[in-house]
């Protein structure tokens, strides 16, 4: 495929703006050397460009998404209409708080579904995803800390079950990372975790479900440890979708939790993002919240900075246009509508999990919650076929392969999310893809480790990419130097 | 797999060549740069920094992993072998030409292994 | 109520059945009953009708301006209708992060396209895929040049307040320490700055046109910087770099910026777009996804997500940053801005801002706001009177104006684009005209 910068050609143009209607001043400051250079394209032919490339991206629309741990759910197209109202999308930030009450309503709005369904007391949108969430947790948790004059309490726990994102976002928190190793049943080892627990713990950051797809039947115990060291906990809402409306993480005993709204509340993933996660905390730490929040004034909402604030995480109040498609998805599921997603997200694993587990070695047989992990480990062993090969096979399928090598407590894993957007139907053919590539893992091998064969393009070599990176278009004119 | 007799290797799968009783090169062995794969870049320390026995120093990265590089001896670093951040492959294909990196002024180091040693080392932990 | 469940009741049943449970309270046995929910206040689910009226009587609560002469972070610019139409296309909306190279050829293409064009922009010689926005990608650029020895961090008292609280709050996190340098006559104070830099500042950032609208001698701050052996980050509007030095030729180590103003909507803050460049060794050491150029098993081109060994999924505690998630699609909206734009089209617009917003400073001049600092200035300046700014931004805002910002009662920083007409200069010139009067 052509390269925007490789078609069109001197002199095709847009023609966008209109000529100058003012006197034109040129600045006296030194002006740029370097020649631009940007495509050179008539409109139609960047239509046909993002087109072309748009047929080389395989998204929810195209079909079967199941991977795990990011809930690639159906993305409404209501949303979307919602989020391109004219009334959101032209609003600038800093207007007067008179003129953006509806925004203002909407975060407000969205706060309190949110809390209702986290069991939390307040919440901020500033984060503009799960890792940004993590990240301002922690500093409440910092703040609320530093502000008892506790300030010996440096650790944060992380199990080694973790999305790698928690321990990050500790470090650059400020903390120390202790990781506790997973019991064999997948779940937090209690007795690790209290001789883990001290004076030095900050907190803990736990996924409930975790990343093997587990409740952890000892919740309230794992909290009340924590608490009981005097450390917060932190839930880490990634795997909300598996209990919203069922549990909540304020009942369970945690303090400060994020969501992932471009997860659990079908907002797209767009790429890679823009996606939001906002975080919630009980009421003892509302006042360590960062940015402004919507707060009741005599003539409508206003904006008001926590007494204590941590600061800001991102200037204004967060990609408040994805709170505006979450809360148009809530509004729609409602009541019923939110435990009934959850009920199916379970369901639909759990069906799946059922007819693979007498071919795929499950990495945990019990039941699972939204998502389950294969290992395939033994076929890696007997034919070579490793969890790779089967993402790659899978493609083959037309389906979205599972995410590869998470968590890293198992071996060659394959960690599957059907969510509940799909049907019955789809998942029948999952599990029949699933089947046949084993099989053929068996019998011909060697295709499925060529596979994919039908993809744009064949397995990259991502070696050279790393060793010798090129990260942009050499223009010809530069390539000549 | 080849493991020179001159020289000596720790159990974290280092190699170091004594340059005299003070200064030695520290690299990879052929063992651990094939259990590694494909290497595609290494953080080096920088001159004059302090490496301690057991303590990471550097680390090595291939596609899709992050290893950590374990010092055998206690010192200074000396030189690094700038030559490996354009070239890492020389650390899978020459793994004992791409030394990592020299360490003067040692005080101290760790138990080594003959080149036989190792291999029985590494063959047992294979197990 | 709505729902997006394509399984009936009946066929919910019999799922349950075929999978061991007798219903779906079974399913859930692993819940302790102590955290089970027991009532869920939530309202009752609406009908898609029912949630669109309803969003829409919301947001008719927000009021529009006709015409904006606020910037001051977010920028009121003309958006083609090509951008809209392309990052519409569901297959972009809805993917995840390409991680799958083979079936993400598009989205990868168009990444590294992306970070071509921010290459070009800023001079520099590699760009990350995105961050969150032009805060958040000041904030890790000043981390990004921290190391063992350098745990300081200078930022300039011209830079948008809400970069300094941003940067701040990181620091707060990572316990690098901020100094803010005051600026002088709306420009960085250059002394105060060699006074403060010294051999443990890791980096100095500044803002180009900083947050007054000035035009600073970036050059100039860069070589104090680098005199004190710091990195010198530049956070530059990226449609100002279509015609000024860029931050390459003035010899910055990391360029980063809001990119909302291409292609990106006011939206009330957001999403908007952080893009981040960086030279020689400083790539290895920027946040986030990086897409790099390589070949397939046929020996055709291809793309992949590269160095990712530097991110927090294989680095876990020792990786610089947490990023994952960044604003991809946001990188693709400035894409197709800048392709429909080209290198004239952005070079007008720049020249277009710049010229309205000194005719705007100058018929201000005439209705009484002088202008504060005698500096050059590209799309925004400050301006003075004796007049209080509520009266006057009052005033507009009765004529459906949305008038500068307010940086206190008597200043306001005011902001000019391409969009703005001749016509609703005067216009607004003339309002300020008659509040003196009244």
């Amino acid at each position: 495929m052509k390269l925007i910068f490789e078609r069109g050609g001197q002199g095709q143009r847009c023609t966008i703006l209109p000529e100058c209607d003012v006197p034109e001043v040129s600045l006296e400051t030194p002006g740029r050397r370097e020649k631009l250079r940007l495509p050179q394209v008539c409109e139609n032919e960047i239509s046909r460009h993002y087109t072309e490339l748009a047929k080389q991206v395989y998204g929810v629309n195209h079909g079967f998404y199941p991977l795990g741990s990011c809930t690639m759910k159906y993305n409404p197209k209501i949303d979307e209409a919602t989020a391109a109202l004219p009334q959101f999308t032209e609003i600038h930030p800093l207007q007067p708080v008179e003129t953006v009450q509806g925004c203002l309503e909407v975060l407000d709005k969205a706060r309190n579904l949110l809390c209702e369904i986290t069991g939390m007391d307040d919440m901020t949108f500033q984060p503009a995803a799960g890792a940004h969430g993590e990240f301002t947790g922690l500093l409440l948790i910092k703040a609320y800390h530093e502000s008892r004059k506790d300030a010996g309490r440096k650790k944060i726990i992380v199990p080694d079950s973790a999305h790698g994102t928690n321990p990050a976002s500790a470090v650059m928190a400020g903390f120390q990372v202790v990781n506790i190793p997973s019991g064999k049943d997948g779940c937090v080892d209690l007795e690790k975790l209290r001789e883990a627990v001290g004076e030095d713990t900050a907190g803990l950051m736990l996924t409930n479900p975790n990343t093997v797809g587990l409740f952890d039947k000892n919740i309230l115990e794992i909290t009340s440890i924590v608490h009981e060291a005097g450390g917060l906990t932190y839930y880490d809402g990634a795997n909300l979708n598996a209990v919203m409306g069922i549990a909540r993480p304020g009942d369970m005993g945690f303090d400060v939790v994020h969501l992932n709204l471009h997860k659990t509340f079908a907002a797209p993933h767009g790429g890679g993002g823009p996606g939001s996660g906002p975080v919630g905390c009980k009421s003892f730490l509302k006042e360590f919240l960062p940015g402004l929040q919507p707060q009741p004034g005599e003539t409508g909402l206003t904006l008001q900075a926590p007494s204590q604030s941590i600061g800001s995480v991102k200037a204004f109040y967060g990609n408040f246009l994805v709170v505006v498609k979450s809360l148009t998805y809530l509004l729609m599921l409602g009541r019923e509508g939110v435990p009934q997603a959850a009920q199916n997200a379970v369901l639909n694993a759990n069906y799946m999990m059922q007819k693979l587990k007498d071919l795929y070695p499950m990495a945990y047989p019990q039941p699972c919650m939204h998502e389950f992990v294969i290992s395939a480990e033994r076929l890696k062993r007997e034919k070579g076929v490793a969890a790779v090969d089967i993402a790659k096979a899978l493609q083959d399928y037309g389906i979205h392969p599972p995410t590869m090598y998470f968590p890293l407590i198992v071996h060659e894993a394959l960690m599957v999310e059907p969510t509940e957007t799909e049907s019955r139907e789809t998942l029948d053919q999952a599990i029949e893809a699933f089947r046949e590539i084993w099989e053929r893992g068996q019998r011909e091998p060697q295709e499925i480790l060529s596979s994919p064969h039908h993809s744009g393009i064949k397995r990259p070599d991502e070696v050279q990419a790393a060793r010798k990176p090129v990260l942009r278009y050499n223009f010809p004119e530069t390539k000549a130097q | 797999m080849n493991h020179p007799t001159d020289l000596l290797y720790s159990k974290s799968h280092e190699w170091v060549k004594f340059l005299d009783e003070n200064t030695a090169l520290v690299g990879l062995t052929d063992y651990a740069q094939d259990a590694l794969g494909d290497l595609v870049f290494v953080n080096l320390p920088e001159e004059g920094d302090e490496v301690t026995v057991g303590e990471s120093f550097a680390d090595v990265e291939s596609v899709k992993a992050v290893s950590d590089v374990y010092s055998p001896v206690t010192g200074m670093v000396a030189e690094v072998n700038e030559e490996l951040l354009d070239a890492p492959e020389k650390m899978n294909e020459a793994p004992y030409d791409a030394w990592l990196v020299r360490v003067e002024n040692i005080t101290e180091k760790q138990e080594l292994l003959t080149a036989e040693e190792y291999i029985r080392f590494y063959e047992s932990e294979g197990e | 109520m709505g729902s997006f469940l394509p399984n009936s009741w009946q066929e919910q049943q019999r799922m349950l059945k075929e999978a061991g449970y007798d219903n779906f309270d079974a399913l859930f046995a692993q819940i302790p009953e102590e955290v089970r929910v027991k009532s869920l206040h939530l309202p009752e689910g609406m009908s898609e009708l029912e949630a669109s009226a309803c969003m829409e009587e919301i947001a008719e609560k927000n009021r529009r301006f006709r015409h904006i002469f606020r910037g001051a972070g977010a920028y009121s610019h003309y958006i083609p209708a090509i951008v809209k139409s392309v990052v519409s296309k569901e297959e972009f909306v809805t993917a995840y992060t390409p991680y799958q190279a083979e079936i993400s050829q598009g989205l990868l293409q168009s990444i590294f396209e992306y970070q071509t064009m921010i290459c070009q922009l800023t001079g520099m010689e590699a760009s990350n895929a995105s961050v969150y926005d032009g805060a958040c990608a000041a904030a890790e650029a000043a981390a990004m040049c921290r190391d063992r020895k350098k745990n300081k961090v200078c930022i300039s008292g011209a830079v948008n307040p809400q970069v300094i609280q941003t940067v701040k709050t990181y620091c707060f996190g990572n316990n690098m320490e901020l100094t803010v340098i005051p600026d002088k006559n709306g420009i960085t104070d250059t002394e105060a700055l060699r006074r403060e830099i010294s051999g443990e500042t890791a980096c100095f950032l500044m803002q180009y046109p900083n947050f007054y609208g000035n035009i600073e001698d970036a050059r100039l701050l860069g070589e104090i910087t680098h005199e004190a052996g710091a990195k010198f980050i530049m956070s530059c509007n990226p449609i100002a770099l279509a015609i000024l030095e860029t931050p390459g030729e003035c010899g910055a180590d990391v360029a980063v910026g809001e990119g909302q103003p291409l292609g990106l909507g006011l939206s009330f803050g957001g999403p908007y777009l952080g893009f981040m460049a960086a030279k020689g060794q400083m790539v290895r050491k920027m946040p986030g996804r990086i897409v790099g150029e390589t070949k397939d098993a046929d020996g055709s081109r291809a793309f992949v997500l590269t160095l990712q060994a530097r991110e927090q999924h294989i680095r876990r505690e020792k990786a610089g940053s947490n990023i994952c998630s960044n604003q991809a699609l946001c990188a693709l909206t400035a894409s197709v801005y800048l392709a429909a734009m080209g290198a004239e089209g952005l070079t007008q617009a720049a020249k277009l801002c710049s010229s309205k917003a000194h005719y705007l400073q100058k018929v201000l001049e005439e209705a009484g706001l002088s202008l504060k600092y005698p500096q050059p200035f590209f799309h925004e300046f400050v301006t003075v009177s004796d007049l209080p700014s509520e009266r006057i931004l009052g005033a507009l805002e009765a004529k459906g104006i949305l008038g500068g910002l307010p940086l206190s009662s008597r200043e306001i920083l005011w902001c000019a684009t391409e969009k703005n007409t001749k016509d609703e200069m005067d216009q607004a010139a003339q309002i300020v005209k008659e509040v003196r009067k009244q």
